[in-house]
């Protein structure tokens, strides 16, 4: 099997689609909290946290999807945090940002830690199992590829939809919509500028960490120090690819991650030719590569990164 | 609520914000030490009998503090410029790159030539890794925040792929590790016998000529002026993507003069592990002494010594030692929250 | 126009006792008046006379620090925009509330449904808008983005916002700033079909031909204090010139004389943005020693790549540029200050100063490489602050010290700051970018001032304005622009306003003789 022929193998667009699967629910929570005018750099510290809370929770003998639930308040309650300092007070986003990275990552690992003190392999749990959808998983390529994977990765699809409905079809999503791009217009309808930052920054903070827990949840089914290795990073480049719109969002992470999958196949076929590290710095290339090529027809939010004060026009 | 900006700041203000920031950072770490079953101040007392208890607990803060003072510096200066190098880390490991391929023999030099020459070698080195973010920003308008994230897993990698190969120690018994700096390329000790090291000498002097290019020099001005308003600056006739450019030299420089320093006076080789995170930590260190290069020695030796300081309590406490990074990122936290109330204050009209 | 109060109508509005303050100053001080049924009120006062502030309280942006509003015989609580909204008070802002990237429909509907529905019913909203829009003479496009509308669309899309609200007052803040006169005529159609409705309208202005073709009744703003209250029937525009300025007004005496030599030669210039589009195009221009002319235009026709190619901020793409017979080797900024250009930005807060610097390093900006600021790279502060206690006290710039936080002064002062530096080397030519916007009387004065002085001395003045009244009293001779090109020089006695207005408009150009 040549280079070539690997892209249409099965088991390259699995692995694509769960690789995809956490850089969806974060790019999605990136893409709300830009949308409403707010740079998120927690990310990675946030998915991190969410990370390790979903993981615990099942290992602390809850069910799956409370494990899901309690990452997501993890992660709403570090938005919350990087709402208030960034909304109210005005703060700088960037170092804000890297500041919740570092506090949400330091505090997960000290607490993983303590409860964890000296052990040499990590604990595990029973993840998320693959669910094939009846019918659909028969569809040749396709049903293999898209419907055999697990609840998480469905969840991750369905939430694309959603957030798209809610910010181009209701009137919450307007507001979200209008407040990253003009907030006095929304101030000037009586509407609280404040909240509905902080309240968009909460929810996609929720759906980063819901994007960690994936990958101690669906992934693999274990917890490790430095397991999110970059990913939030690259889902500010893929908010800045998907120029800020769900849908082209989620073609880039799927993009992304079907190139993922494919360097690590690659990799197997090239690796005594080419040291892995070469395949495994593409990804992050690409993504500069992608930030690069799509700097010039950014529709960005025009409010982003810019706070907002009160009766200050 | 609303936030009017103050016509003027009292100095008791100025002094009580990184006080009150510096009081919140302990009172949630007591917090945790309380969580974590151990007493608080006990614990507390351990950190600082382990930064400052003896001589061999100073000298390892101040040695600690060395590549955080090269970082906090590389931040300060570009911070003030608002170029957002969050990549001091990729910078590091360039200059330590580069030391190593400089110092383990490659060139055979009496150390008063080679010493001098991997330091400007691996100053260059950091500096020109930090030059591709900053074109791709003056040119493209990409954001540097993310080019410069993403150039760390990219440097590491690279790091990675040299140990395991072209630098690789033979004698390293398989360990990804580069072969040691030779003697003439190993930065003279402070202390006979002691890890303390030239390093901290020359971070000390870094900061103050960076203290006097900010203060007395044209490019100093036009930093701040970049920084403060490019708009502004630019319309004046300053050339902002230049000093963009120059920025990123000076930042990219001091932070692979950290590289230099863990390698030729420390380590004495390179290896995966090389920075714990001494990039973004820098990035703290900065912010907590508001920018300031003199302030910045202060602040690297205080963070230091909370991360000596928390090793040996974690040892004889059981209190985990990530106890030092939430410290670390919540004082980043407070000062930048207190430092915003220096500036502005609150109004509930 | 008519009068259609035929008995007295009732009161809408009532404010009672305003009074507010910033710090020292008293923006607002026991302001107090009624507003009826089918009125229309001009509030008529200087830029900073208290009139936005007062109109902030209303609206519940600001709260006031004593006294009350009354909407329609209810109270309004104090800071909520949304209970005046719901009491039927619209506001159209100076600056729009609109997003720029969203649709009309989008910006209309904002607000109006609640928050939480799942739903928004938006072939519901798109026939109330048609309707409206019908109804009141407001074409507009629902599902155009606002980025893509003229102006004076944008501002019927804020008008029928409020109408959307079924606002029942209006309040126009400076509502024709932007216009065109014929667009200001049109706005005041619009304004007279609101009333013949039922609607109230509070009308801002400084402007007072404006105030006094529209409203029933003025009411006159002077720091702060209702300074007086006239018919508009029984008032006349010198009485309310001099009741705004609370002294006799003379305008600028500007004393006829000889131009020079051309200073600024430029033919078929033209310059393209980035999505190609022409921002200049074909542009000429002649302008000589001891003269000034006055680009007039509706901003966003080109008025700022004029400016940016004067400043050296952006090159010519083709068309020649002469400068004191030479052509520019070197398009920058600095190139142009060190060949003697003073150039006054539109936006002193965004470019002219940087807000966070000392007055001191403010001032340098442009000549800090030179000596004595600077020597082989190192700056001499004390000849830094020489050269700003010089300008503090030459160009009256009330400041503590050089050493003073320059976002701390008024806007007055930083103008007088920006002055100074740019004028104290005295250049050969000065372009002056909306140099009196936003400034009270008494700086407005003295800006035309030194611009005068400079034209007396031998100096070339380029002035770009929005203000018609501004251009037409100190220009020599008058341009005009419209779609990034300009039109002939006309001597400023051979215009009128309403020739101007219809150049401004795109009209009459070839009559006048746009440069094609």
């Amino acid at each position: 099997m040549d280079a070539f022929e690997i892209i249409f193998t099965t088991t390259l667009w699995v692995a694509a689609i769960r690789i995809a699967s956490p850089l969806i629910f974060a790019t999605l929570g990136e893409l709300i909290c830009e949308r409403a005018g707010v740079l998120n750099l927690g990310i990675e510290g946030i998915m991190v946290a969410g990370s390790f809370a979903g993981w615990v929770t099942v290992y602390a003998g809850g069910d799956l999807w409370l494990g899901v639930l309690v990452a997501a308040l993890v992660g709403a309650i570090f938005g919350l945090l990087h709402g208030v300092l960034v909304v109210p007070l005005g703060l700088s986003q960037h170092v804000t940002g890297i500041g919740i990275t570092l506090l949400a990552s330091s505090l997960t690992y000290f607490v993983y830690r303590l409860l964890f003190p000296s052990l040499t392999s990590p604990p595990r749990i029973t993840p998320f199992k693959p669910l094939p959808l009846p019918g659909l998983s028969q569809i040749p390529f396709l049903g293999e590829a898209l419907f055999s994977q697990t609840a998480l990765t469905y969840l991750a699809f369905i939430a694309v939809g959603v957030v798209a409905y809610i910010l181009y079809r209701t009137p919450i999503g307007l507001a979200v919509r209008t407040v990253g791009e003009n907030p006095a217009a929304v101030e000037a309808q009586g509407i609280d500028v404040t909240w509905i930052r902080i309240g968009a920054v909460m929810c996609g903070s929720a759906l980063m960490a819901v994007g960690g827990a994936f990958l101690t949840m669906s992934a693999v089914d274990a917890f490790y120090i430095n397991m999110v290795n970059g990913r939030g990073w690259i889902c500010i480049a893929l908010v800045v690819f998907g120029s800020w719109r769900p849908g082209k969002a989620l073609l880039g992470a799927v993009l992304f991650a079907a190139f993922d999958a494919y360097q690590i196949r690659l990799q197997q076929k090239y690796g005594a030719a080419i040291p892995y590290q070469v395949f495994l710095m593409l990804p992050y290339i690409l993504s500069i590569l992608a930030l690069v090529v799509m700097s010039r027809r950014a529709g960005y939010p025009r409010a982003l990164m810019v706070p907002y004060r009160k009766g200050e026009r | 609520m609303r936030l009017e900006p103050r016509a003027e700041t009292s100095l008791a203000l100025n002094l009580l914000a990184p006080v009150s920031a510096l009081l919140v950072s302990l009172l949630i770490c007591g917090l945790l030490v309380a969580i974590a079953g151990a007493s608080i101040l006990p614990t507390f007392g351990l950190v600082v009998k382990g930064a400052f208890g003896s001589q061999f607990a100073f000298l390892e803060t101040l040695t600690r503090s060395t590549p955080l003072i090269f970082t906090g510096l590389a931040a300060a200066v570009a911070f003030r410029a608002k170029l957002w190098n969050i990549g001091a880390e990729a910078q590091l490991y360039m200059g330590a790159i580069v030391c190593v391929v400089l110092g383990t023999g490659l060139v055979p030099l009496p150390s008063v030539v080679l010493i001098p020459l991997i330091l400007i070698a691996g100053a260059l080195a950091g500096a020109v890794t930090l030059l591709g973010p900053a074109l791709l920003k003056t040119r493209f308008g990409v954001d540097e925040v993310v080019t410069t994230l993403l150039l760390n897993f990219i440097v590491l990698l690279f790091v990675s792929l040299l140990l395991e190969g072209p630098l690789k120690d033979p004698m390293g018994m398989g360990w990804p590790q580069s072969s040691r700096v030779i003697a003439d390329a190993a930065l003279p000790k402070l202390i006979h016998g002691k890890r303390l090291h030239f390093g901290f000498v020359l971070a000390v002097l870094s900061a103050v000529a960076v203290w006097f290019i900010n203060v007395r020099t044209t490019f100093g001005y036009e930093m701040r002026a970049v920084g403060h308003n490019s708009r502004a600056a630019a319309f004046a006739g300053i050339p902002v993507n230049a000093v963009v450019m120059k920025t990123a030299l000076l930042s990219g420089g001091l932070a692979g003069l950290a590289g230099v320093s863990e390698v030729a006076g420390l380590k004495g080789n390179l290896t995966l592990d090389l920075s714990p995170g001494f990039g973004y930590t820098g990035i703290v260190v900065a912010m907590l002494a508001l920018l300031h290069p003199l302030g910045v020695v202060v602040t690297a030796i205080f963070v230091a010594a909370v991360f000596v300081g928390a090793d040996a309590m974690s040892r004889s406490a059981g209190v985990p030692s990530y106890i030092a990074n939430v410290m670390v990122a919540v004082s980043l936290l407070s000062m930048v929250v207190a430092v915003m109330f220096t500036r502005f204050k609150v109004s509930w009209k | 126009m008519t009068d259609i109060r035929s008995t007295q109508p009732e009161v809408v509005l009532r404010l009672r006792h305003i009074s507010k303050s910033f710090g020292n100053l008293t923006a607002n001080d026991d302001i107090s008046f009624d507003l009826r049924r089918g009125e229309v009120i001009a509030l008529l006062g200087e830029n900073g006379a208290g009139k936005t502030t007062l109109m902030n309280i209303l609206f519940g942006h600001y709260i006031a620090d004593s006294g009350d509003i009354e909407a329609f015989g209810r109270t309004l609580p104090p800071g909520k925009p949304r209970a005046a909204i719901e009491a039927g008070i619209g506001m159209v802002h100076q600056h729009f509330t609109l997003a720029d990237n969203l649709s009309v429909l989008d910006n209309i509907s904002l607000g109006t449904e609640s928050l939480w529905r799942l739903k928004s019913d938006r072939s519901a909203i798109r026939k109330r808008i048609l309707d409206l829009a019908q109804t009141f003479g407001l074409a507009v496009n629902p599902d155009a983005r606002i980025a893509d509308l003229s102006v004076g669309e944008r501002q019927r899309v804020e008008i029928l916002k409020a109408l959307y609200r079924e606002a029942k007052i209006l309040i126009l803040d400076e509502p024709t700033a932007v216009l065109t006169p014929q667009e200001t005529n049109a706005l005041f159609d619009t304004l007279r079909r609101l009333v013949a409705e039922g609607l109230s309208v509070i009308f801002i202005s400084h402007k007072l031909y404006e105030v006094l073709a529209v409203s029933h009744r003025v009411l006159v703003l002077r720091s702060g204090k209702l300074a007086a209250e006239r018919e508009t029937g029984a008032t006349s525009r010198e009485e309310l010139a001099e009741l705004m300025v609370g002294r006799p007004v003379t305008p600028p005496r500007v004393v006829p004389q000889q131009a020079g030599e051309p200073v600024w030669e430029m033919t078929g210039v033209t310059i393209r943005g980035k999505l190609g589009q022409k921002l200049l195009e074909d542009a000429s221009l002649t302008l000589r020693a001891g003269e000034i002319i006055g680009i007039a235009g509706v901003s966003g026709n080109g008025q700022s790549t004029l400016a940016d190619l004067i400043s050296g901020l952006v090159k010519p793409e083709s068309g020649q540029v002469r400068y004191r017979g030479q052509a520019i080797a070197n398009w920058h900024p600095a190139a142009m200050v060190s060949e003697g250009i003073a150039r006054i930005p539109e936006d002193r807060h965004a470019v002219g100063l940087v807000g966070d610097m000392s007055v001191a390093e403010n001032v340098i900006a442009e000549c800090y490489r030179q000596p004595p600021f600077s020597k082989r790279g190192l700056i001499d502060w004390s000849a830094a602050r020489d050269f700003a206690q010089r300008i503090i006290r030459d160009y009256e710039v009330k400041c503590p010290s050089p050493q003073a936080i320059t976002r701390l002064l008024s806007g007055g002062n930083m103008q007088k700051l920006i002055l100074g530096r740019v004028l104290s080397p005295e250049p050969v030519l000065v372009l002056a970018n909306q140099p009196t916007r936003g400034l009270d009387i008494g700086a407005v004065t003295y800006v035309h001032q030194q611009l005068l002085a400079v034209r007396q001395r031998g100096g070339a003045v380029l002035l770009i304005s929005e203000d018609l009244d501004e251009v037409l009293t100190l220009s020599d001779r008058v341009v005009v622009m419209y779609h990034g090109r300009l039109s002939s020089a006309m001597p400023r006695d051979a215009v009128s306003i309403q020739q101007l207005g219809l150049m401004m408009a795109g009209q009459d150009m070839r009559g006048e003789g746009y440069a094609a």
